[in-house]
């Protein structure tokens, strides 16, 4: 994965494949949901004139109208409710919201209206929203807009929560999400937006509720999702220079997790590394290493393993920001651990 | 409720010649510093978000002016200009843009969290309408010690829109609380202008549909402003609870750096730089010979060598070791 800096580039056709970025995916995502489903429109904080905080939707106001590329005025819970609301009424909306930061605004609505419908009305209602978030930390945002806090989410039962990593995953996740007749929530990494991958041309659908092997190995299982799978699959390659083999798995959907394939990779290497950029302490990575702890006890050579961000709130500066991230040189240590080398 | 008599004298900005200069002084030093900001940003020697408030200095120069050592300050990130106007030390703001230990919060908050302890500035908050509650919390502190202090809270017109925004007036008014509440509507949250995100453009109504005493004033006139803020601050200091002031402003430049500004025509930002606070005061000077060339140079000399110098300082400054990554994340106390 090469992080670009400059400007994105165009994406452009090469043979049967499109070479494109991460936010180029998303837009064009977003745009063939609005082609195929009049009941699909977009809805947050500046996603129209402004072209969306990470200009993901630039261009689609020209294209679709207001009326289904909607700004918001800053009324992160209003808006998102009246998205759970719309769900509730008949429409299919993709409410985005810009930094998962403002997301706590909003939380009361997802939490206690997205997630609980269905179940209290006893089945009868269902919210079919998607919900898009942008999270994570590397443009030295400081403590109020670097968290990562999917694993919030990823705690409530009547969400599902997924985190595409790839360009590939960036384009096709979200008609599945749409689909999806309960909440769905995506969650990109603003390291991603910049990303470039090539992409089938003529890709469909995909199936949201599994994790991929983005990369075999029989040695130990390094585990990551989002903005993590770069610098893991990064690891990866530093360890296989020292003749470790990694496998690297994409959890891709967050919740529900995918725990057959985790314990399945975990059974074969019997060492796990879990990365994730949430905070340690009730991380998601400390769920994974429970399941893989009841589950796959007696596979293991070596205890489970994880790589997270320090236990402080995001800091200003460069050195401080990455030292509190995952880094790769700490999952190579944390792989080489699992192997006593 | 008592009403102590309002304090005539409090209430009027003295137009002598030496506060009209110093006036203009301050909105020259928050400029020259935002525009130094700028370039630093394009060096690459800032970096994250870089929020300026160019065109908009009138606002927290004639606030701030009117408020005493012991009151309260709480900003945006758009809080460069409120931090130095308020007396923040601007090399120790500069260090902080650079994020060295040297900055007036060790480097940890960067451009959009300053934050100060010694003249009472409690951040720059970043959380749109994040920062109205803190301000009803720190009055409501100073009601219950029995201090007779005001609590400034500045916001832009996007914060109107979110709950807190509505949730902290009626409070601050329910509870008769000494906040002063100033929004600096610059007609655009980002690229969203204010008709496209209230059905009420006329923010000052909101607050009085609380019952707040509000006013509009032109936020592009410093003297105003400052009239403006003396009332309310002989109002708050007297007892009676909040006031709420809508200044009416412009923010010349993007949003921030990242801003390609598709929302707006050149044409609106052109008409609005006529209006620029500072050439205002300037021209007003002028004809009424209150202001000459040297006094100008003067003014302009002492601003460059002031944001030189804090450049020079943040150039020197060091960046905090990595092994105390995860201090300050909760009180550090020493061993018994
Ligand atoms: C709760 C929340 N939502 C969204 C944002 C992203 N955001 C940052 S500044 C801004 C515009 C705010 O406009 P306004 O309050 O008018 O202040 P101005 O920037 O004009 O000074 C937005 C949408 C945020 N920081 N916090
Ligand atoms: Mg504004």
């Amino acid at each position: 994965m090469t992080v670009q800096t400059a400007a994105a580039p165009k994406s452009g056709v090469v043979g049967n494949v499109v070479q494109t970025t991460y936010r180029e995916a998303l837009h064009d995502a977003i745009r063939e949901a609005l082609l195929k489903d009049q009941r699909v429109f977009l809805m947050g904080e500046d996603v129209g004139r402004y072209g969306g905080c990470y200009a993901v939707s630039r261009g689609l106001l020209d294209e679709f109208g207001p009326d289904r590329i909607r700004d918001t005025p800053l009324s992160e819970s209003a808006f998102v409710g009246a998205g759970i609301g719309a769900a509730l009424g008949g429409m299919r909306p993709i409410v985005e919201i810009m930094t998962v930061n403002f997301s706590l605004l909003a939380l009361d609505q997802i939490v206690n209206n997205a997630a609980t419908i269905r179940h209290m009305s006893g089945g009868q209602f269902n919210v079919p929203v998607v919900i898009r978030i942008a999270s994570g930390a590397g443009r030295q945002l400081a403590a109020q807009h670097s968290h990562s806090l999917e694993n919030w989410y990823a705690h409530v039962p009547g969400l599902k929560v997924v985190a595409p990593a790839t360009v590939e995953d960036a384009r096709y996740m979200l008609w599945t999400a749409l689909e999806d007749p309960d909440p769905v929530i995506i969650f990109e990494h603003v390291m991603l937006y910049n990303v470039t991958g090539i992409l089938s041309a003529d890709g469909g659908p995909v199936d949201i509720g599994k994790a991929v092997i983005r990369r075999p190995g029989r040695d130990v299982t390094l585990i990551a999702y989002g903005g993590t799978l770069g610098k893991t699959l990064d690891a990866a390659e530093t360890l296989e220079a020292d003749g470790i083999a990694a496998e690297v798995i994409d959890l891709r959907s967050l919740r529900p997790l995918d725990t057959g394939t985790i314990l399945r990779s975990v059974s074969r290497t019997r060492r796990a590394v879990i990365v994730d950029e949430g905070w340690r302490t009730g991380s998601l990575a400390a769920e994974i290493s429970a399941i893989i702890m009841e589950d796959a006890f007696w596979d293991l050579d070596a205890p489970v393993s994880r790589v997270c961000t320090a236990e402080v709130p995001i800091p200003y500066p460069r050195h401080l920001e990455q030292a509190a991230l995952p880094q790769p040189a700490a999952i190579v240590a944390a792989a080489r651990a699992t192997l006593g080398r | 409720m008592t009403t102590a008599a309002p304090d005539t004298h409090a209430q009027k900005p003295h137009l002598t010649r030496e506060h009209l200069l110093h006036l203009l002084r301050q909105m020259i030093r928050v400029r020259r510093f935002e525009e130094r900001c700028v370039e630093l940003y394009q060096q690459e020697k800032i970096r994250g978000f870089l929020h300026v408030y160019i065109g908009e200095e009138a606002v927290a120069v004639g606030v701030l002016e009117t408020l005493e050592a012991a009151d309260t300050v709480v900003a945006t990130y758009r809080e460069h200009g409120h931090a130095i106007i308020r007396g923040v030390p601007m090399d120790a703001v500069m260090a902080e843009m650079y994020g060295k230990a040297e900055g007036c919060c060790l480097g940890r908050g960067g451009s959009m969290h300053l934050f100060d302890a010694g003249t009472r500035f409690y951040g720059g908050n970043a959380i749109v309408a994040g920062g109205l509650p803190l301000a009803v919390g720190l009055a409501l502190a100073d009601r219950m010690a029995g201090r007779h202090q005001v609590t400034a809270c500045f916001f832009g017109d996007g914060a109107v829109a979110e709950g807190e925004f509505h949730e902290s007036l009626n409070l601050a008014e329910l509870w008769r609380l000494p906040v002063l509440f100033i929004c600096e509507n610059n007609l655009y949250a980002m690229g969203t202008s204010l008709e496209r995100s209230q059905s009420q453009t006329d923010i000052h109504l909101k607050a009085q549909s609380y019952n707040l005493p509000a006013e509009v004033v032109d936020g592009m006139d410093v003297v105003a402003v400052e009239a403006a803020a003396r009332r309310a601050g002989a109002f708050i200091r007297s007892g009676q609870g909040p006031y709420f002031l809508e200044c009416r402003t412009y923010r010349f430049r993007a949003h921030s750096m990242f801003d390609p500004q598709l929302y707006r025509e050149k044409a609106e930002v052109e008409t609005w730089r006529k209006h620029d606070p500072i050439d205002r005061l300037t021209s007003w000077l002028r004809e009424t010979g209150t202001l000459h060339d040297v006094d100008l140079l003067a003014i302009e000399s002492d601003a460059t060598m002031e944001v030189d110098k804090s450049v020079a300082f943040a150039e020197a400054g060091h960046w905090e070791p990595l092994e105390q990554l995860t201090r300050h994340v909760y009180t550090e106390r020493a061993l018994p």
